[in-house]
């Protein structure tokens, strides 16, 4: 059974108008109302008046010396940071009153990993020092590590602290190299008195790190503070003859890839304990256990050159 | 809190006591040299309380003297090795730390970490 309905009912149903947007025609035609839209004009006055008060507001509310919100804020962020310091000191104070005794032989921390090192250390590695068998033999990976972090902080403070040479003409004024002291007597006498012996200890205690106490890091830190009276002294262009950028580029980095190179070989025999092949010697001679005195001098040569670029770079920007 | 305890571990208490000294320094100094040396304070905090973890009464540095290799002769030679890891760290985090510092003295001209602030926000950014 059918029903007629007639056009006009016809064309408000649903099924009319699916129909038609299914063939393509536009339902809105002649229906729809359509105004293009105006562009965006940009009134000078207004914007401005507008980023004056935004500007005014940050001012007002930044001010601190005169925005009482901000004077009461600080003042209760001290108040709680002081008050929370005391809570950590307090809380790390009762940790330390449930730990074990200082100096007692049988805390935890006395364990089987230390017994291995101190009754085998000489024999594995060779070093008499049983802190550098430890840190250059056992943790090799971690003072590679270690020189790694050094070698990136220069970089860091290379790339920040650098000179940049297009603007060497304004920034000349703030040059340090400038307002050296010339020819200081005091300075001059005691730094030639002073600095070879500084350096030929710090040769010293790199050489006999694994004899004694020392190692790479204090001998460097020694050789670098000897450079640095050196340079106060004498001035860059003394020091510019023999160290410069390139020189501590090459240095450090034939330093870094010596330690890699004759350390990397563990990775492939599964990081196990290392043999190098080189005999460990008589404990106690200077030339003995095996690849720690060769890795000492590499990690010296980067720390030395890491304390000078650091002073280089703080005190002019380059050298 | 086990007071008898505390007093008995006095290094360990003076390590934590440093340490929340260099910690308020970094919360309430404005001066950014100043929090650095906040910061490296709480550095040597660390470093005294890993050398006294690794300290036994009586017993000496592990450097093996005259071939005696018992235990019993040598103190804990682990955190001696992580202290010296803690130091170059520390040492290359202050150094980045100071060339920022620079960087932002030069771009601003003041230390102030508020004023800092103060002008970055001004600035809108």
């Amino acid at each position: 059974m059918s029903k007629k309905v007639s056009e006009e009912k016809y064309k408000k149903t649903l099924t009319y108008r699916l129909k038609q947007w299914l063939d393509g025609e536009d339902l809105f035609t002649g229906t729809v109302e359509m105004k293009p839209q105006e562009p965006y004009k940009v009134d000078q006055a207004v914007s401005e008046q507008r980023h004056e008060e935004k500007k005014r507001l940050l001012e007002q509310i930044y001010d601190i010396e005169h925005n009482p919100e901000m004077r009461i804020f600080n003042k209760i962020y001290r108040l709680f940071a002081f008050l929370f310091c005391i809570f950590l000191v307090l809380m790390l104070l009762t940790a330390v009153s449930n730990l074990p005794t200082v100096g007692s032989a049988d805390r935890p921390v006395n364990n089987e990993v230390a017994k291995r090192y101190i009754e085998n250390g000489l024999q594995e590695t060779g070093a008499v020092n049983i802190v550098t068998g430890m840190i250059l033999d056992y943790r090799a990976f971690d003072t590679l590590g270690e020189s790694h972090v050094l070698f990136v902080a220069t970089c860091t403070v290379l790339i920040l602290l650098r000179e940049d040479k297009k603007k060497k003409a304004e920034q000349n004024q703030n040059n340090d190299r400038l307002y050296e002291p010339k020819n200081d007597v005091i300075l001059q006498t005691v730094a030639k008195i002073l600095v070879p012996p500084i350096v030929i200890f710090g040769i010293y205690v790199i050489l006999c790190g694994h004899l004694g106490p020392g190692g790479g890091f204090s001998g460097g830190a020694i050789i670098g503070a000897g450079l640095i009276l050196y340079q106060n002294a004498f001035g860059f262009h003394k020091t510019e003859r023999f160290f410069t950028a390139k020189t501590y580029k090459v240095l450090s980095f034939s330093a870094l890839a010596c330690y890699a190179l004759s350390k990397c070989y563990s990775f492939y025999t599964g990081a196990n304990h290392l043999e190098s092949g080189i005999p460990l010697g008589t404990p106690g001679a200077i030339l003995s256990s095996g690849l720690i005195f060769v890795l000492n001098i590499c990690v010296g040569i980067v720390v030395a050159g890491t304390m000078y670029t650091f002073y280089v770079m703080f005190r002019k920007g380059g050298y | 809190m086990n007071l008898a305890n505390l007093f008995n571990n006095y290094e360990e208490a003076v390590a934590m006591i440093l340490f929340g000294i260099g910690f308020s320094n970094l919360l309430l100094q404005k001066n950014l040299i100043k929090k650095i040396i906040g910061l490296n304070i709480m550095d040597t905090a660390v470093y005294l309380f890993l050398a006294l973890k690794g300290y036994i009464e009586g017993r000496k540095a592990p450097i093996v003297v005259n071939g005696v290799q018992s235990v019993e002769a040598y103190i804990n030679p682990i955190p001696s090795g992580l202290v010296l890891t803690g130091i170059v760290v520390s040492v290359s985090v202050t150094a980045l730390m100071l060339s920022l510092t620079i960087r932002l003295y030069r771009r601003y001209h003041t230390l102030d970490l508020d004023e800092i602030s103060t002008r970055l926000k001004k600035e809108g950014l």
